[in-house]
């Protein structure tokens, strides 16, 4: 890191110094569709912003791709990419999101996170800044969930053509789950624990963009949690499956659980987490909480017997520390809930709630996204 | 949450459907009015606490299905032009019109927005002289009162790029129609709480003794709908036919006056079109010949067109309670959110939206 800064003080510089006509603008406050060149502007780019930024020893090749060796095993790969209105909310960033979205989806995998690559779409336009504090917050983040980002990309895009910047990373971490975990792996008995309280990232973003004001700032859960993840595995937890609760919420996930496996999953509204500011957010909305999105929130499938375990180790570390047991798998079974005389909601492959009034109804998913309602 | 969440007590809504139970000796048929009832009825699963002989039926008090279809092409139209702003709440912009829906004008380019408020348009079109900024005033007597203020503070401001699409509907004119119809079976009315707390109770004396039925006004959260629900059974097995407050905290027998003088001031009552039931004679609200300058119907030369409503949808039937969503054929099959015939399977409180998502 420390050379590459060297180097583009060394290059500007000298440049500058070497020609007696106007010498061309080498320090651009903002991206230039010219950044996405391959020429100069883009080795500057990459060298000053990102480089600068989360270089290591894998990216001090300057290769075009990053060469390393793995331990024998198993290994998980996995990619996102990020889109977000606007680039910084309360709570976190784009950059922070790219990074934990990719190390969650592998700790879901029951895998600890290695290395990541980072690959940008930007916007022509885009303060000079604003990149750079994407990026340190990137390299925040990786260093908070102890992985590192050794290859990436850059594009630049017409101005109006994007939002800013889109990042795409991509992820490969080692398995250390004994077992396989996957939706296939969970079974009637399971216990579905909920890793803290839902609904905050979702809001969060709305209050931003809407201009809605509540009494407090609602901040983001965005967080990496490979850390708890890890520390269950690693505790000899008999963990079924993991999924992180983004897009969609709980109930989504559920869901997907629920039809991939044909089993049903039981849920007590009454144990699931919702801070008191969440929930006034959403009743003023009119949304549900357990469709609004997530980003350090996941549930875990373990034996009912491992619950209260599970449970306890996961609420000692901070981002867990609201976790709760909100239900339970069982083997499906005949109708139970519906308009009288049912409509098919006690089949297998569904999700219900029993709600706070001790009814049961069925938790469907959203069709499209949340509107806010009327009145 | 502090008054929600002592209405939401499992032990409280236990003993009232206890005591509902121990009430009820004979058939009876309820309506909520309200689609926040009715999705609440649903959501929290309400009506399994009742005996089987008392039906609750979903009225019409949802006003983004009573939105008639006509007026969601207007919208169409008139979002689809390249001068217009067009802003709506956000449960209008998938509702069905004859082909498409406001999402897809979105998509094709239309500049198409989702306001909280109706002044948050009034702010769009003060910020952006150039644009023709139309708000889709689509509600019952609870957002009337933000829309005529939205009317008074743009013509305050000398606004002239500022209009409304106006759709909005009044509740007690629908109840008198749902009673006056001949296949009625509607024996006792859940009052919507929150139009109440706008425009009081007052109305509903003559409605109840006209008709002989009970009016219960009702709030929202499960031991308030059972609480309404049982005081209005009450009334039924003792003959009664009266008009109740359950929803005292909120609601004063004269309503909210500062609410309804802005409502006086920019509206009159006027006949009109209920999606799925038909014209209901002074059941809405349009702009006084004042404020006819705001009317977008007008600036846009829309006001005579007319649409069919597709054959299938039995939503007139829905909305009056004569049938309930499983008893439509096409629901859950050729009828789903992301494919929905007709409105109540948009607005997340449309019955038939309400039953898909937490019964299907």
């Amino acid at each position: 890191m420390e050379d590459a800064t060297k180097k583009d003080e060394k290059d500007g510089s000298g440049d500058a110094g070497a020609f007696s006509c106007p010498s061309p603008v080498q320090q651009y406050d903002s991206v230039l569709l010219a950044h996405g060149g391959g020429g100069r502007l883009t080795h500057q780019l990459i060298e000053q912003v990102f480089l600068q930024a989360y270089g290591n020893p894998l990216t001090e090749e300057r290769h075009d791709g990053a060469v390393f060796e793995l331990p024998a095993g198993r290994f998980a790969f996995t990619t996102d990419s990020y889109v977000i209105r606007p680039l910084f909310f309360p709570g976190g960033d784009i950059g922070e999101l790219a990074v934990n979205g990719t190390v969650n989806d592998l700790a879901m995998c029951g895998a600890r996170p290695l290395y990541l690559s980072a690959g940008f779409v930007i916007e022509e336009g885009l303060p000079m800044d604003t990149l750079r504090r994407v990026a340190a917050s990137m390299q925040r983040a990786a260093s908070r969930a102890g992985v590192r980002l050794v290859t990436g990309d850059t594009k630049v895009v017409d101005r109006g053509k994007g939002d800013g910047v889109y990042i795409n990373t991509a992820g490969i971490g080692q398995v250390v789950a004994p077992r396989r975990v996957a939706p296939s792996s969970v079974m009637p008995g399971d216990a579905i624990v909920l890793s803290g309280d839902i609904g905050r990232h979702g809001i969060a973003i709305m209050a931003v963009r809407e201009g809605l004001e509540f009494e407090s700032v609602i901040e983001s859960d965005c967080a990496p949690v490979s850390e708890p993840v890890l520390a269950l595995l690693e505790a000899g937890v008999e963990v079924h499956c993991l999924r992180d609760l983004t897009r969609g919420g709980l109930a989504s996930t559920l869901v997907e659980i629920a039809e991939a496996t044909r089993l049903r999953c039981e849920i007590e509204e009454e144990a699931i987490p919702v801070r008191e500011d969440v929930r006034g957010a959403c009743e003023i909305l009119g949304f549900d909480p357990l469709y609004v999105a997530n980003e350090g929130r996941f549930a875990a499938f373990v034996p009912g017997r491992e619950a209260g375990r599970a449970l306890d180790i996961l609420r000692r570390h901070p981002v867990c520390e609201s976790a709760q047991i909100v239900g339970r798998v069982t083997g499906g079974g005949k109708d139970e809930v519906g308009e009288r005389g049912g409509t098919g909601a006690g089949r297998a492959g569904a999700v219900t709630l029993r709600s706070r009034i001790g009814a049961m109804r069925v938790v469907d998913m959203i069709s499209g996204e949340q509107l806010p309602r009327i009145c | 949450m502090k008054h929600i969440d002592e209405y939401r007590d499992g032990a409280a809504a236990r003993a009232l459907a206890a005591a509902i139970r121990k009430l009820v000796t004979r058939p009876w048929t309820v309506m909520e009015i309200c689609g926040g009832q009715t999705h609440s009825i649903v959501k929290y699963g309400i009506d399994q606490l009742l005996p089987a002989s008392v039906t609750l039926v979903h009225g019409p008090g949802c006003p983004v299905c009573v939105t008639p279809l006509e007026l969601v092409e207007k919208a169409i139209e008139i979002a689809s032009r390249p001068e217009v702003t067009f802003c709506s709440f956000g449960d209008m912009l998938r509702v069905p019109g004859v082909s498409r829906d406001l999402l897809s004008v979105k998509a094709a380019g239309g500049d198409v927005r989702i306001v909280y408020s109706p002044l948050d348009a009034v702010k769009v079109a003060a910020e952006n002289p150039r644009r023709e900024v139309v708000f889709f005033a689509v509600g019952f007597e609870t957002t009337a009162p933000a829309v005529a203020m939205a009317v008074l503070q743009a013509a305050h401001l000398r606004l002239g790029n500022f209009s409304l699409l106006v759709s909005h509907v009044l509740v007690p004119p629908a109840m008198e129609a749902i009673l006056s119809s001949p296949d009625n079976r509607v024996q006792g009315f859940l009052a919507a709480g929150h139009v109440c707390a706008v425009m009081g109770y007052e109305e509903y004396g003559p409605i109840a003794a006209r008709h002989r039925v009970p009016i219960v006004v009702t709030g929202f959260e499960p031991v308030d709908i059972l609480q309404g629900v049982h005081l209005c059974l009450r009334q039924l097995e003792e003959g009664r036919a009266e008009v109740e407050n359950q929803y005292a905290r909120s609601v004063r027998r004269e309503g909210n006056l500062a609410a309804q003088r802005p409502v006086r001031e920019v509206f009159r009552v006027t006949p009109r079109k209920w999606r799925g039931v038909g014209e209901i004679p002074q059941s809405g609200l349009g702009l006084r010949e004042a404020y006819a300058a705001f009317d977008a119907e007008r600036r846009f030369g829309l006001a005579d067109r007319r649409s069919e409503e597709p054959p299938e949808c039995i939503s007139g039937q829905i909305l009056r309670g004569v049938k309930r969503p499983g008893d439509c054929p096409a629901f859950g099959v050729r009828c789903v959110p992301e494919h929905p015939l007709g409105a109540p399977m948009v607005s997340s409180e449309g019955a038939c939206a309400a039953y898909y998502r937490y019964r299907n």
